[in-house]
C-alpha cells in the first residue's frame, strides 16, 4: 500500500542520504521522493511516497524519528491533503498532428513550453492521477522523453504543520 | 578574548570535560595533530595493535563500565578498520564516540590518499555521525556525541574530522548546553499503559518476564529483582542480559533463544503473558515468529519506540528507561495489592520447576577422556563464584559460557551479540580490565575467534592489563562444523584448523604473556588457579577440548522454539554409564 509522508528534516548536509539509506536498508520502498526548502530556511521538507506491501507505516515513522536531523514526521491521508505534482513531457508532433496534442494539452490545462519542427514539450500539474491520464493520452504521438517532480502534498486546512510548530521544531 | 588553541587542542578538551580517562586508538595521518596535545592530556591512551581492536575495546570497557567508550583511528583503512566494532555496537546499543581523521577539507571528494567516506560507511552502524568543518564546532560536536551516544537507546557516534581542521587556530569557547530538536528520548512510561500492564500481570495465569540488555543499560538489575520478588514472577534473561537477575535467584530461569535452556524457552512459549523489557524480540530468542509465544499477550517495555510492535505487536506498549517503567509497574502493583487484589501463579511456578528439574544443562566429562568446553567453563565459574567479568568472542564457546557461568551481577557478561562479531573476546576483554581493573576478566574464546584479534595480546602485555584467555581449543570453527554436522548431512567444508597451528603457548609466551596448556580434566583447577595467580601480564589457557561437543539445546534456524532438541544428554539414560554426570541443580524453591 502506498503512503505520503512529509517529513521535516534540519536542513543540514547529508540529510537526504540519511533518510534514503534508512528507507533502503530497511526495506522500505521508495516510490517517489521530493525535498525542497520552507519558510523557515533551517527547515527542509521531503515529501515521500512509500510503497509498503506488508507493514504498517508506523515502522518508517518510528525508524525516522530515531534519525538525529528528523523533526517532525506526519502521514498525509489521501483524502485530508492535497496532492500534487508536476510533469515536463516531450512528445512526438509533426505539423499535421501538433494541433491535436495543443488540444490535449489545453483540455488538461497544461502548458507548452517549447515548441520545435517535430516536437512539442508539455508541462502539467495536478494530482498524480491526472498526469498518468495525459501521459497515457499522448502514448501514441510517441514520448521523446519525460520528467516529474515526485509528489508533494500539504494537509487540508487545520491539518498539516504550520509555521509556528515549525519553528517550535528548531 | 578568549585564548587561540588549535582544533586538536580543543578535541582533547572537549574529551576531557567529559571525563574520558581512558581511549583506545592508533595514531595515522590524519588524526596526527590530536596525537601530539594527547601528550599533555590527563586522559590515558591504549595503543591498540589493529583499530578493529580499538573499537571492541571500546565497547568492551563501556559494557563493563556503563560509561562512554572512546576510540580514536585516522582516516581510510583506520576508519574502515573501525566499522566492525561500531556495528558490534550498535546491534547491541553500547555507548561508545569513535574519533576519525580525515584528510584535509580541501583534498575532501578528490580521492586523496587514505581518503574515504566514514560519516557514509557509518551512517547504518551508527547512532549519528558528524563531519566536522569548523574547528569551532570541536567541543560542541564532541559533547552532542557524548549526549546522543549514552542517553536514550545508547548506541556508537563517530566524528570525523579533517586534519587542517585538527591543525587550524581558532578562539576556544566551551560547548554550550546541547539543546538538539531533533532528538528527545522519552523516558517516563505513560502512566496509564502502567496500570494496564499491571492489570494484565494480576489476570495472568503463566507470566513470565522476558528480559533485554536493556535492564543492563538502565541499571534497573535490582529494580528487576524486586518486581520478580514482589509479583513471584520467574525471569528469562537473554543473552544480553545475563546477570540481570543473579543465576542463583530462585526466580531466574536463565537464557532463552537458539541454545537457551529449555525451561526459559518453553516457559516463553507456553506463558500467557510476556512482560517483555528493554528487549527487542530477536530472531535468535522467538524462532519461528508466528509460532512463537502464540498464547501469549504481550507487554512490551522499550526506551526505543521503534522496537515496540517491529516483530511482535504488543498489547501494552511502554515507551520508557527500563528503571523507571519497572518502578512505575511497582507502585502500580503495590496499590493493587494493598486493595486485595494478588497473582496466582502457583501451578505455573510447579511446572517452572518440574521442568527445571528435568531439563538442566547437561554435559558429560569423562574421567580420562577428552576435555569437555562445558566442564572447563563450569570450573572458571565455580573457582571464580561467578563474581569476575566474563568476555566471549562468537560461537559455541559463547553460548557455553552463557550458559555455565552463574552470574552474580549486571555488567559482568560481555560478548558481541547482535552483530555475532568473532574476534571480539580479546580485545573487548582488554577494555573491560582496563575499565575494571579490580575484576578478574576472563576471556572465554574460541580457537577461530582468538586468531582474528590475537594482536591486541601485545597491547595488554605492553600495557600491564592481566586479562584470563582460556581457548576452547577445539581445533574448528566450532559452530559452523556443528551446522555442517546437523544441517549439511555431515559435509565439512573449511572448517577444521588443527590443534597444532598456531601453538597457542608459544605465540603468547611470544607476545610477552604467560602461556599454559591443559589437555586433560584432572589439570583444570590448577591451571586455572595458576592463571588466577598472574597479575602484571595476560595469561593465555589453550584448552584442547573434544572437536565434536556440540552446543544444546538448539533450536534450529528458522523453526519453531516447540521444536526443540535438548541433545544426546537426554536420549540415553547416563546413569547406567560409569561417567560422572554434570548438571547444573536447579534452583532452590522459592521461600
Amino acid at each position: 500500500m502506498k503512503h505520503t509522508v512529509s517529513i521535516l528534516v534540519e536542513n543540514k548536509p547529508g540529510v537526504l542520504m540519511r533518510v534514503s539509506s534508512l528507507f533502503s536498508r530497511r526495506g522500505y520502498n521508495i516510490h517517489s521522493l521530493a525535498v525542497g526548502t520552507t519558510e523557515v530556511p533551517d527547515v527542509s521538507r521531503m515529501t515521500v511516497v512509500v510503497d509498503l506491501p506488508d507493514k504498517p507505516l508506523e515502522h518508517v515513522t518510528k525508524q525516522l524519528h530515531k534519525l538525529i536531523n528528523v523533526l517532525k514526521v506526519i502521514e498525509l491521508e489521501p483524502t485530508a491533503s492535497v496532492v500534487r505534482e508536476l510533469m515536463l513531457i516531450k512528445v512526438h508532433a509533426e505539423p499535421q498532428t501538433r494541433s491535436q496534442v495543443f488540444e490535449l494539452a489545453e483540455v488538461f490545462r497544461a502548458n507548452i513550453v517549447d515548441v520545435t519542427t517535430d516536437s512539442v514539450t508539455a508541462e502539467v500539474s495536478g494530482p498524480p492521477e491526472k498526469i498518468a491520464a495525459f501521459e497515457d493520452l499522448v502514448r501514441s504521438y510517441g514520448i521523446i522523453e519525460l520528467v516529474k517532480t515526485g509528489r508533494i502534498a500539504l494537509g487540508r486546512g487545520e491539518r498539516g504543520i504550520k509555521d509556528r510548530q515549525l519553528r517550535a521544531a528548531v | 578574548m578568549s585564548k587561540e588553541i588549535t582544533g586538536a587542542q580543543a578535541l582533547m578538551r572537549a574529551l576531557e570535560a567529559q571525563g574520558v580517562q581512558h581511549m583506545f586508538g592508533i595514531p595515522g595521518g590524519a588524526i596526527l595533530p590530536a596525537y601530539d596535545p594527547l601528550i599533555e592530556s590527563s586522559i590515558h591512551h591504549v595503543l591498540a595493535r589493529h583499530e578493529q581492536g580499538a573499537a571492541h575495546a571500546a565497547d568492551g570497557y563501556a559494557q563493563a563500565s556503563g560509561k562512554v567508550g572512546v576510540c580514536m583511528a585516522t582516516s581510510g583503512p583506520g576508519a574502515t578498520n573501525l566499522v566492525t566494532g561500531l556495528a558490534s555496537s550498535y546491534m547491541d546499543s553500547v555507548p561508545v564516540v569513535a574519533v576519525t581523521g580525515q584528510v584535509p577539507r580541501w583534498l575532501i571528494g578528490s580521492d586523496g590518499f587514505q581518503e574515504t567516506d566514514a560519516t557514509g560507511i557509518t551512517v547504518p552502524v551508527t547512532k549519528h555521525n558528524w563531519l566536522v568543518m569548523d574547528p569551532g564546532d570541536i567541543a560542541q560536536t564532541i559533547a552532542e556525541a557524548f549526549h546522543i551516544a549514552s542517553t536514550g537507546r545508547p548506541g556508537p557516534v563517530l566524528v570525523d574530522i579533517p586534519k587542517d581542521v585538527l591543525q587550524a587556530k581558532f578562539p576556544y569557547h566551551d560547548a554550550s548546553p546541547v539543546d538538539l530538536p531533533g532528538y528527545q528520548p522519552k523516558t517516563k512510561p505513560n502512566v496509564r499503559q502502567i496500570k494496564e500492564a499491571a492489570r494484565l500481570i494480576l489476570e495472568a495465569e503463566r507470566p513470565v518476564i522476558y528480559a533485554g540488555g536493556g535492564i543492563i543499560a538502565a541499571g534497573a538489575g535490582p529494580t528487576l529483582q524486586k518486581l520478580a520478588e514482589l509479583t513471584g514472577i520467574h525471569v528469562v534473561t537473554t543473552l544480553m542480559a545475563r546477570g540481570a537477575l543473579p543465576d542463583d535467584h530462585p526466580m531466574c530461569l536463565g537464557m532463552p533463544g537458539m541454545h537457551g535452556n529449555y525451561t526459559a524457552v518453553t516457559s516463553m512459549q507456553r506463558a500467557d503473558l510476556l512482560i517483555a523489557l528493554g528487549t527487542r524480540f530477536d530472531d535468535r530468542v522467538t524462532g519461528k515468529l508466528p509460532a512463537f509465544a502464540t498464547q501469549a499477550k504481550v507487554i512490551h517495555a522499550d526506551i526505543d519506540p521503534a522496537e515496540i510492535g517491529k516483530n511482535r505487536r504488543a498489547d501494552v506498549p511502554i515507551v520508557g528507561d527500563a528503571r523507571l517503567v519497572i518502578e512505575e509497574l511497582i507502585s502500580a502493583l503495590q496499590a493493587e495489592f494493598g486493595k486485595g487484589a494478588t497473582g496466582d501463579y502457583g501451578a505455573w511456578t510447579r511446572q517452572l520447576d518440574e521442568w527445571r528439574s528435568r531439563f538442566p544443562y547437561r554435559f558429560t566429562q569423562p574421567d580420562d577422556g577428552m576435555l569437555k568446553p562445558q566442564f572447563v567453563i563450569s570450573r572458571i565459574s565455580d573457582i571464580t563464584g561467578g563474581n569476575g567479568i566474563y568476555v566471549a568472542g562468537v560461537g559455541q564457546h559463547q553460548m557455553w559460557a552463557s550458559q555455565f557461568i552463574r552470574f552474580q551481577r549486571p555488567r559482568t557478561w560481555i560478548n558481541s551479540g547482535g552483530l555475532g562479531a568473532m574476534g571480539f573476546g580479546v580485545p573487548a576483554s582488554m577494555g573491560a580490565k582496563v575499565a575494571m581493573p579490580d575484576d578478574e576478566v576472563w576471556c572465554i574464546d574460541g580457537d577461530g575467534c582468538f586468531q582474528m584479534t590475537c594482536q591486541e595480546l601485545a597491547t595488554m602485555a605492553v600495557e600491564k592489563i592481566p586479562v584470563k584467555i582460556g581457548i576452547m581449543n577445539n581445533a574448528h570453527l566450532g559452530m559452523v562444523r556443528q551446522w555442517q554436522e546437523l544441517f549439511y548431512t555431515e559435509r565439512y567444508s573449511q572448517v577444521e584448523f588443527g590443534w597444532d597451528i598456531p601453538d597457542y603457548v608459544k605465540l603468547a609466551e611470544a607476545y610477552g604473556c604467560v602461556g599454559l596448556r591443559c589437555e586433560s580434566p584432572d589439570e583444570v583447577d590448577a591451571v586455572i588457579e595458576k592463571a588466577r595467580g598472574v597479575d602484571d601480564r595476560p595469561v593465555v589457557i589453550d584448552f584442547r577440548c573434544d572437536p565434536r561437543e556440540n552446543c544444546y539445546p538448539m533450536v534450529a534456524a528458522g523453526t519453531s522454539n516447540d521444536d526443540i532438541i535438548l541433545g544426546p544428554e537426554f536420549e540415553t539414560d547416563h546413569e547406567t554409564h560409569g561417567d560422572t554426570l554434570y548438571s547444573q541443580d536447579p534452583p532452590e524453591e522459592d521461600s
